[in-house]
């Protein structure tokens, strides 16, 4: 790390801040996928990760290419906001896919269709998913 | 001084990353379903992305970058590809 000797002291500890806060953070999501019991417990538990771990250490990459160059370097924040706004797209996604399966395969500890719609939030129809009254192919 | 901080700052972020990588790797293959494989999946490539990303701090190279940025496309393409694949492949036909 001889290209770091030059590196002003406050830049060194905001980057190891910022670092360390985004490593644990994504330690915290990883452990979390571990421990929880249920799938639908445990698709939260990455965004963690995916929300302050990416934006922590790509604001100590910006921290500190910034204070090596002596100008301001952003394209990190390319990869911050394109997390930020995927990550919800698939986990939206594959927990969606999840229910399906779950309704597919009539899994008493899933909400059935049928429930949702009485509650007052119908989901938008979708092709193949069988009606109502639920007689799921295989 | 500096660099030693840094330096022991990115190896502590580099080996909490890579025990973070692990568990989701248990997970993954542990994992009773395939939706938490895909989960999993999709975790690891995030991860990999932060690992490029302290590597290239670790070497004060620029080119770093750009691997990780494509890392984080394609993760985000494969995971839609697999939940997509979930939702329709499998379970209906």
């Amino acid at each position: 790390m001889s290209h770091a000797a030059e590196l002003p002291v406050w830049a060194a500890l905001l980057t190891s801040l910022l670092l360390l806060v985004g490593a644990g953070l994504t330690l915290l999501g990883a452990v979390g996928v571990l421990q929880f019991r249920s799938f639908f417990e445990r698709v939260h538990a990455p965004t963690l990760g995916t929300s302050w771990g990416t934006g922590a250490i790509a604001l100590a990459s910006i921290v500190f290419f910034s204070s090596l160059g002596t100008r301001l370097v952003v394209h990190e924040v390319l990869i911050g906001v394109f997390i930020t706004v995927t990550t919800p797209v698939t986990l939206m996604l594959l927990a969606r896919a999840a229910l399906h399966r779950e309704r597919a395969e009539e899994n008493p500890n899933v909400p059935s269709r049928a429930v949702m719609r009485r509650r007052g939030s119908a989901p938008a129809p979708e092709d193949g998913a069988g009606d109502a009254a639920g007689t799921p192919s295989s | 001084m500096t660099a030693a901080i840094l330096l022991w700052s990115v190896s502590i972020a580099q080996a909490m990353l890579v025990i973070a990588m692990g568990c989701n790797a248990y997970r993954l293959i542990r994992g009773p379903r395939a939706q938490d494989r895909v989960l999993c999946l999709d975790a690891m490539y995030v991860i990999a992305m932060l690992l490029i990303l302290t590597m290239g701090i670790r070497t004060g190279s620029a080119i770093y970058f750009e691997a990780a940025l494509i890392i984080a496309v394609l993760g985000f393409a494969s995971s839609v590809a697999l939940a997509k694949f979930l939702m329709r492949g499998e379970v209906i036909e």
